[in-house]
């Protein structure tokens, strides 16, 4: 029998929560590498395989190529607590935005999920007098995180183009369904069921967090979270969302966009090797390994992680440097797939090609075909 | 009027039925506070004389002295304490400073001992250092802002990195003059940071010719006195620091009384032998910081800009703008002493009422570099009271890349804090240059005895940090998450960046 | 064949070394029942040599080419044949006193209660020399030489 309770957020809305005992998080990614989409109903399967992982406390979904007659557009979906937060956020964007389109996220009632939120999407391009000869993906950055740190009950929860997240509070299964994923078509998706450790559950707090293009969900505790924020906070990112995994976001943006490192390298920095493997690594690479720990010993990600990267370019598998939590991956024809289970790739594959567990600190990198990296 | 001079501290209990009349202890005691008399066969104590070094007690065969606080007390009052008592009547009696040496050790706060540190459990597995890695590597120097990397032919590394110390250990000897210190003494050091993978500091009084082989383990120190600093002696270090101040006399420069001047470190230091040395205040050449630029570029260029230069402040009230001030200046490394600092000699008043706690410093210095992006320019050494491995893990949580210690180690090759070391007497044969005395520090015993300690500490730091959930130190720097307050007031924990414990993040 | 040998830079003068031979050779093997009862007192095998502020712990050093032995009347002074060291049979002993004369180093004493001499003999039959093992400074090393 399942026992519930009703606990207050930090955002006042209410949720349940399931009292029976579970393991960890589970995380689910599936791309298919030719560019070829298919429908978000893929994903809710494989997730909802391993629902053994979640507590219902948190469920969300990124699904790249979803938006292709907006694709040029940045597509923000915004999280908000009630109609004044709605108003201060329109008007902000309004200010520093062209909007091509406004309109609630289309949902489907389901009683399973309590007291959503209100839940919008707008397609935009920022204002060329606003950008002002800057770099377009820092202002929308910077806009990102002005919402989140200034405007009191919204938050914004994807803002990058042609992709968009979808998350909430409840089994992830329900989530999908109540987002009506299955009406979505992606040439990538990523999938996240929660089981919250350290907060509270609420609707900003699931998984993926993104930023840009950027969606990552996680598995796992960040011990290394206090250093990981103040690093980043040097750089203009504000963690808002009171879960440790948004600063794994906001690393990627930086490393990735900002610095131009590939994600072998990222892993290299996320993951460090150890010390003593890279004293027998040969000259040149040693010497980048060395400067890498040197300079980013602040970005390491200290404590169990699996993560999944979504972002235009494909989806992205990572585990810690000492493996403390599962990640599995598989292929067939030109589909990748990352689970945190292989019941989850084998309920929507049956006979994958190749199944293998990636290396600790290792990344599993779907490219897109026809795009660089 | 009947001369008053106080009464001494400290009380010489001998149990008369265990002392066998060796006399070790008339023989050994440099202040002649033990005399044997044949006549009585008896062994007579002078309880004025008596520094409270215990170097007697231990050296007893059959365990028969203790030394305990003198029970000759004044009337208990608050205000007036024996000690303020007995400072006027000694001042009154010589007109002079008074003097004191190692650190100050007036009950202010001790922040180490209201802050707690976290474990990890259930949700994220503590890491077992004797079954896993657990990375203490530090390296000390400028870090760039970011790294390129060539992908023209094979991956190659692409951007030049500042020169590094490397550690293996996040734990530093720090600055002890010759002179203050004993040769032996020097040479313990040298021996176990070289020995143990970490360094030590020359202090202010040069580097005798026998420790040049030590040369890449040790940082050498240009102080306002200059003492020993020639083109070989720069060469010779592996990262030069320039002193502007030390935590147990902010605002004063270095003083090793003329007793303490022989002829071997007269020859270091390049001064008369017998002839106090009294190092000025600020350095003559630099009133400000541009001038202060212009000596780290001076030193980088003799050194052909292949030595981390650092600067070593005193914690004072301004420390964080001075620190930003010092990192823009071109500092590699910034060295903070807090207030609990030890010396070989200072005036008393000062040492107890200048300068600042360094827990507070690297929180407000970190704190600030970081928000003005210039946090990777300088690694930040905290220096100051280390006493364990807690207070260390701490300081890095707070901010620090790596700690001095100095009166740990000292501790560890025998001293007892007594606080004589101006008197150029200690029985232990540290902070001496008495022929009679030096020869009682074996730098072989002490040696073993240091790498101890940092072994000691390195194998604890390493079972807490894996407590945490973590296994590289680049993890903990800074995190301050990991640690929470408890007994401090608002303002307090807000200076240091902390949570008050029963918060969760 | 090993021998003490003295680091005299460490050596502080405390004369402990002299109290813990002593011990070691006295009846109660006690430091305060030996020094505070026993008599004869017990007299130490080794001595401390001071001139300001050079000190050092001297005592047999078991020579190869023993002046001791070959000046022994009756055969007393001996070569241990497992250690190498040099020994005195107390028995054979009869207080002639020509090896206190003859030894080059004066670190032969006269006997207490009997005339038979006391000297050095490396503590054989314990784990390490006393005067090793007490040393506070580690000045006395049992090495081979």
């Amino acid at each position: 029998m399942v026992k519930t309770r009703n606990y207050p957020n930090y955002t006042g809305l209410i949720m349940r929560r399931m009292e029976i005992d579970r393991g960890g998080c589970s995380l689910f990614g599936m791309m298919d590498e030719t560019g070829e989409k298919f429908s978000g109903a893929q994903v809710v399967k494989a997730i909802a395989k391993m629902q053994d992982r979640e507590n219902g406390l948190g469920g969300g979904f990124a699904g790249y190529g979803i938006y292709p007659s907006f694709k040029d557009h940045y597509a923000f979906h915004l999280l908000y607590n009630d109609e004044k937060a709605k108003e201060l956020t329109e008007d902000y964007l309004e200010e520093n935005y062209s909007i091509e389109k406004a309109e609630p996220i289309p949902t489907r009632k389901n009683t399973m999920i309590m007291a959503p939120p209100l839940l919008w999407r707008y397609f935009l391009s920022a204002k060329e007098t606003k950008v002002n000869n800057g770099i377009d993906q820092d202002f929308v950055v910077s806009t990102v995180m002005k919402i989140n740190r200034e405007i009191e009950g919204a938050f914004v929860i994807s803002s990058g183009k042609n992709m968009g997240i979808f998350k909430g509070v409840g089994f992830s299964e329900e989530v999908g369904k109540f987002f009506r994923l299955e009406k979505y078509k992606g040439y990538a998706w990523t999938a996240h069921g929660r089981f919250p450790t350290n907060t509270v559950g609420w609707w900003g707090g699931s998984h993926p967090f993104g930023l840009l293009d950027w969606s990552v969900i996680h598995n796992g505790e960040i011990s290394s979270y206090g250093i990981n924020k103040r690093y980043l906070e040097n750089f203009g990112y504000n963690c808002t969302l009171f879960t440790d995994t948004e600063v794994i976001t906001y690393l990627f943006d930086l490393l990735a966009r900002k610095h131009g490192f590939d994600f072998n390298v990222i892993g290299r920095i996320l993951a460090a090797p150890f010390w003593d493997e890279i004293g027998r690594l040969p000259d040149n690479q040693r010497e980048i390994c060395k400067a890498l720990r040197m300079a980013y010993g602040s970005a390491l990600v200290n404590g169990p992680f699996a993560i999944i990267i979504g972002h235009t370019g494909g989806i992205v598998g990572i585990n810690d440097r000492i493996k403390l939590r599962p990640l599995v991956a598989a292929r067939k024809d030109g589909i990748l797939y990352l689970s945190s289970e292989e019941s989850g790739i084998r309920e929507v594959c049956s006979s994958p090609d190749e199944v293998w567990m990636p290396e600790a600190g290792e990344p599993v990198i779907g490219k897109l075909r026809g795009l660089d990296g | 009027m009947v001369k008053s001079s106080p009464p001494s501290g400290f009380l010489i209990d001998r149990d008369d039925e265990r002392c066998i009349r060796c006399q070790a202890c008339a023989r050994m005691c440099s202040n002649d506070v033990h005399a044997y008399d044949p006549e009585e066969d008896i062994i007579v104590s002078d309880n004025t004389k008596c520094v409270g070094c215990h170097f007697c007690e231990a050296i007893c065969p059959t365990s028969a002295l203790i030394v305990k606080h003198n029970p000759s007390q004044y009337r208990e009052n608050f205000n007036w304490t024996s000690e303020a008592i007995n400072d006027i009547k000694i001042q009154a009696g010589s007109g002079g400073v008074i003097l004191t040496g190692m650190g100050c050790d007036k009950p202010y706060t001790v922040y180490w001992d209201h802050i707690l540190l976290n474990a990890s459990q259930v949700t994220n597995p503590s890491i077992d250092p004797l079954r896993e890695p657990m990375e203490l590597k530090t390296f000390i120097g400028r870090k760039p802002d970011r790294i390129e990397i060539d992908h023209s032919t094979e991956p190659k590394l692409a951007t030049e990195i500042s020169p590094q110390l490397e550690l293996e250990t996040p734990i530093m000897f720090s600055a002890m003059s010759y002179g203050s210190i004993s040769y032996n003494t020097c040479l313990a050091l040298a021996r176990a940071a070289s020995e143990f993978g970490t360094f030590w500091n020359t202090g202010e009084g040069g580097l005798h010719s026998d420790f040049y082989e030590y040369g890449p383990r040790t940082i050498v120190q240009v102080a306002s006195g200059r003492f020993g600093v020639t083109r070989e002696y720069l060469s010779a270090g592996a990262a030069i620091e320039i002193k502007i101040g030390q935590g147990a006399k902010p605002g004063i420069g270095g003083h090793l009384p003329g007793e303490k001047v022989t002829d071997p470190i007269s020859e270091t230091r390049m001064i008369p032998t017998g002839t106090d040395a009294l190092s000025p205040a600020p350095h003559h050449d630099i009133y400000s910081i541009e001038d202060l630029r212009q000596l780290i570029y001076a030193l980088k260029e003799a050194t052909r800009y292949e030595k981390p230069v650092g600067v070593k402040i005193a914690a004072v009230h301004n420390v964080a703008p001075i620190s930003s001030g010092i990192v823009r200046a071109g500092a590699d490394f910034i060295a903070i002493d807090g207030t609990r600092g030890g010396t070989g000699a200072a005036p008393k008043v000062i040492r107890d009422n200048v300068g600042i706690p360094i827990e507070m410093a690297i929180a407000v210095v970190d704190s600030r570099l970081r928000e003005e992006g210039i946090r990777n320019q300088a690694s930040i050494i905290a220096a100051g009271g280390f006493r364990k491995s807690s207070d260390v893990i701490k300081a890095i949580a707070l901010g620090a890349d790596a700690v001095y210690i100095a009166t740990s180690a000292l501790v560890a090759m025998g001293c007892t804090v007594c606080q004589k070391c101006y008197t150029g007497k200690c029985n232990w044969g540290i902070a001496t240059q008495d022929p009679y005395l030096t020869k009682r520090l074996n730098p072989e015993i002490a040696t073993r005895r240091l790498k101890n300690l940092l072994r000691a500490w390195s194998l604890e730091i390493k079972e807490m940090i894996g407590g945490m959930g973590i296994n590289a130190i680049e993890s903990l720097r800074g995190n301050r998450e990991q640690l929470r307050g408890t007994g401090l007031n608002e303002v307090e924990l807000k200076m240091l960046g902390i949570k008050p414990v029963g918060e969760a993040w | 064949m090993k021998k003490i040998r003295i680091k005299e830079r460490y050596c502080m003068g405390c004369r402990l070394c002299e109290i813990y031979c002593a011990t070691q050779h006295s009846k109660s093997k006690d430091l305060v029942k030996a020094y505070r009862g026993e008599y004869p007192k017990p007299v130490p095998r080794i001595l401390v040599e001071e001139k300001d502020y050079l000190s050092f712990a001297i005592q047999c050093r078991h020579c190869e080419d023993a002046p001791c032995i070959s000046a022994c009347m009756t055969g007393a002074m001996y070569r241990d044949s497992t250690s190498g060291a040099v020994l005195c049979d107390d028995d054979k002993c009869v207080g002639c006193w020509m090896c206190i004369m003859v030894c080059p180093f004066g670190v032969i004493n006269r006997g207490q209660e009997k005339k038979a001499i006391s000297k050095c003999d490396l503590c054989l039959g314990e784990e390490e020399p006393a005067c090793v093992k007490y040393c506070p400074n580690e000045a006395l090393v049992l090495e081979e030489e």
